[in-house]
């Protein structure tokens, strides 16, 4: 058991280091996945990935035929630990890179292979996911959205209906859109999964004004949006079985966040309680160690993760409790931070608020965090069910026609 | 980046496991459980000393096996998952450490081969009164090599042959070792929370006493004593932790209710996803512990402090959750849950409570911040 790299590990990165700091900017945007996205961070963001895919960092592991580097797992995590430190853009590539491009990679034809994967390594091209709809969010095989064949013998789809809480549709080029095309059989058996090019005059994108004041989500409404059969990913009816493939890089693309209970401790002391200095308050006190062993136990447990992946090995389902530990660690910090100001604590101008108002910032946000990505419920179930083994919830509308699932109002 | 353990180690513990399935089925913690006469059992004592286990640190020149650290540690965690009833932790992580930490090299050659050959119990006798160990709660004294006073609990003090005691001397407090078959030391048995561990109250009353470390040193060694018990009893709390979610599991799974099995129940599937994060924490923390203590590295004090704090939390957390999930028949005593709800008290009591170590992690963290 030691920390230090093994001889290839730190020629690695050594190799990294001294690109990074030949290459990396020294200052940039925010790294918050669910904040506004100005129009100079894109410019940002864009230029520096095309700048780590000139020289191999960009997707470290995707395979050579498709103009990835065919790095290791390991590499790739050595250079993510390395880029941490430095104020690199914002990342609006994480879903598309992480999600979507895979997908394509996975279950696209040759042709759309050929013509997105090196676009989007290089940051030339952006792609959201549009999964999500008002009436099914956890449960996304309830999608709503529908895809029909005219008769005119073109083989084309004709899209409609809406999508919701697509992050990054606003800015994006491309998206990946589970649709309806058979309601007359149970939910999972009659989606399909196609591509579509965010730019069509058919594809309305509204940005959500979130309770944080950010808009880093959209409402995304389909009117008549027509699009070839070639834009199809995987089969008719098997849009379930290719959506799970995007899924399964979902929770590894939200990473968990940092922990605050520096910036807490430097607050307490600087506030005067009843009982003296905020940092001599003994329920104060109890809050931040069980914060620093949560937060601490999860960067430790990506330590683990990590070795797994030094060592060949496929990581273990440890990998899969970081959100789930971080979104609620969140709140519960910024709100005992705010409760801490007393009544100081409302204020949210950071011209004013202590820290330029860090914990009220992530006060708003936090609620954000334990949903986006799959809601604590839904990791919880995904522990239950995929790490402990426990049974699926039971389906009522397992083996019910779509059309006839009740849907509420 | 290596933060796991070795095959070598992985494979002793997984002989441990092995040889603990069939030398201590639950039905032989029940054995010590159920007969008052009994507070450790003896046999499988013999047993684990013939394994080797009791020298597993100590160093081959006294008769040890001379490994380090690590393998002590996955020996540990599977005691906790066997809920081994013998006096292991009193013995290799309070008197074996202690002794090698501060012992003369005659103290070593009296105690550490018969500890190793598990002819020596040992036994920490530290604290006198209700509250955290803290230097004002030390009466005990020591004047002329004569020790007075009375330490309670101490686990295993009913067993042991050798006790390492926190006395004053003039004054200022220091570790003492004290041969419990010798004059002046009476022993009481304690009722506690969890008989399948021995405990008593120990009564001096001018015992024969030889100081370990230099004089006045007590509390310094006694936290740093404490630090390295920590972290070995954080593997035994997560061995007990993770038996305790898969008993849930298997109840969760056998157990129909309203025409389903448990489990399917969101209720008790996110308890059970809890019970699975908070394990995991715990048994992250535990293994930095492990790598500081391994490697003398200057962050012990808060790694101890983290896997110490965030092992009690698991196994509270799990003990209680389990007995829960398993409803009415849970609360009986014929089922085991009460076994590991006993445990993990007695194990997130004995080196100190959670509630004490925050307050020496957050310590920890102030100096880490100012520095």
């Amino acid at each position: 058991m030691d920390f230090n790299d093994t001889p290839e590990e730190a020629a690695y990165r050594a190799k990294a280091r001294a690109w990074l700091a030949a290459n990396a900017p020294k200052s940039g945007a925010s790294q918050d996945p669910l904040a506004d996205e100005d129009p100079n961070g894109l410019a940002a963001a864009k230029a520096w990935q095309a700048k780590k895919a000139a020289a191999g960092y960009a997707c470290i592991t995707w395979p050579k035929e498709w103009g990835g580097p065919g790095g290791a797992n390991w590499q790739a995590q050595i250079f993510t630990q390395e880029e941490a430190n430095y104020a690199t853009p914002g990342n609006p590539f994480q879903i598309g890179l992480g999600m979507c491009v895979p997908t394509i990679m996975t279950c696209g034809n040759e042709p759309d292979k050929q013509r997105f994967v090196g676009p989007a390594l290089r940051g030339e091209e952006i792609w959201c996911q549009l999964f999500s709809e008002p009436s099914g969010g956890s449960d996304v095989a309830a999608s709503r959205t529908r895809a029909v064949r005219p008769p005119d013998g073109s083989g084309d789809w004709i899209i409609n209906g809406q999508k919701v809480w697509t992050s990054g549709a606003h800015y994006s080029d491309f998206g990946i859109l589970i649709c309806r095309t058979d309601p007359d059989v149970p939910k999972h058996k009659g989606l399909t999964m196609f591509w579509v090019d965010m730019h069509d005059p058919a594809i309305d994108v509204r940005p959500i004004h979130q309770m944080s004041g950010a808009s880093g989500f959209n409402e995304v409404y389909f009117t008549d949006l027509r699009v070839k059969d070639s834009q199809r990913v995987g089969a008719v009816g098997d849009g379930w079985r290719v959506s799970l493939v995007t899924l399964m890089n979902e929770r590894n693309a939200i990473g968990g966040g940092a922990s605050y209970h520096r910036q807490v401790m430097d607050l307490a002391s600087s506030v005067a309680t009843l009982a003296g200095s905020g940092i001599k308050d003994a329920a104060l006190r109890e809050k931040v160690a069980d914060w620093y062993v949560q937060a601490e136990g999860l960067r430790l447990t990506r330590l683990r993760t990590q070795t797994a992946l030094s060592r060949g090995q496929t990581p273990g389902p440890e990998a899969s409790i970081g959100k789930l530990v971080t979104a609620p660690l969140m709140q519960d910090v910024a709100n005992t931070a705010v409760e801490l100001e007393d009544q100081f604590g409302v204020i949210n101008d950071p011209s004013v608020a202590p820290l330029s108002a860090l914990f009220q910032a992530t006060l708003m946000s936090a609620p954000g965090m334990r949903i986006a990505g799959g809601t604590d419920e839904i990791m919880r179930n995904i522990i239950a069910e995929r790490v402990l083994g426990l049974p699926q919830d039971v389906r009522v509308d397992k083996d019910v026609a779509f059309k006839d699932i009740p849907t509420g109002r | 980046m290596n933060f796991d353990f070795s095959d070598d180690q992985k494979f002793l513990k997984s002989e441990a496991r092995k040889f603990l399935e069939g030398r201590c089925p639950t039905s032989k913690v029940r054995a010590v459980l159920d007969d008052p006469a009994r507070s450790y059992d003896a046999d499988l004592w013999s047993e684990v000393a013939a394994q080797g286990w009791l020298g597993t640190t100590i160093p081959e020149a006294f008769n040890g096996l001379g490994l380090g650290h690590l393998e002590l540690c996955v020996i540990a965690e599977e005691l906790g998952r066997a809920l081994a009833p013998i006096p292991f932790a009193s013995t290799v992580y309070f008197l074996t450490e202690a002794l090698l930490m501060a012992g003369s090299d005659a103290q070593k050659q009296v105690w550490l081969p018969r500890i190793a050959a598990g002819e020596a119990i040992g036994c920490f006798a530290a604290v006198e009164r209700p509250g955290p160990l803290t230097e004002a709660q030390v009466q005990a004294t020591v004047i002329g090599g004569k020790l007075s006073g009375t330490k309670l609990p101490v686990t295993d003090g009913g067993i042991a042959d050798v006790a390492v005691v926190l006395a004053k001397e003039g004054g200022r407090p220091g570790l003492f070792l004290v041969d419990l078959r010798s004059g002046g030391v009476t022993r009481e048995p304690l009722s506690t929370l969890d008989p399948t561990r021995d405990a008593a109250r120990l009564i001096f009353a001018g015992a024969a006493a030889e100081r370990l470390g230099e004089p006045a040193e007590g509390m310094a060694l006694a936290e740093a004593l404490l630090e390295r018990a920590a972290v070995l009893l954080a593997f035994e709390q997560v061995g007990g932790a993770d038996r305790a979610l898969e008993m849930a599991k298997e109840y969760a799974l056998s157990r129909y209710a309203f025409g389903r099995p448990i489990g399917s129940y969101q209720a008790i599937k996110h308890k059970l996803a809890d019970m699975y994060v908070k394990n995991e924490l715990a048994r992250s923390n535990a293994y930095y512990g492990a790598w500081a203590l391994e490697t003398g590295a200057s962050e012990l004090p808060l790694a101890a402090a983290s896997a110490r704090v965030s092992a009690c939390e698991a196994y509270w957390h799990a003990a209680k959750e389990n007995l829960q999930t398993h409803g009415g028949i849970g609360f009986t005593w014929q089922m085991d849950c009460h076994l590991f709800y006993r445990r993990a008290q007695q194990l997130g009591l004995v080196a100190g409570g959670a509630k004490a170590w925050k307050e020496r992690l957050v310590t920890q963290l102030e100096r880490r911040n100012a520095a």
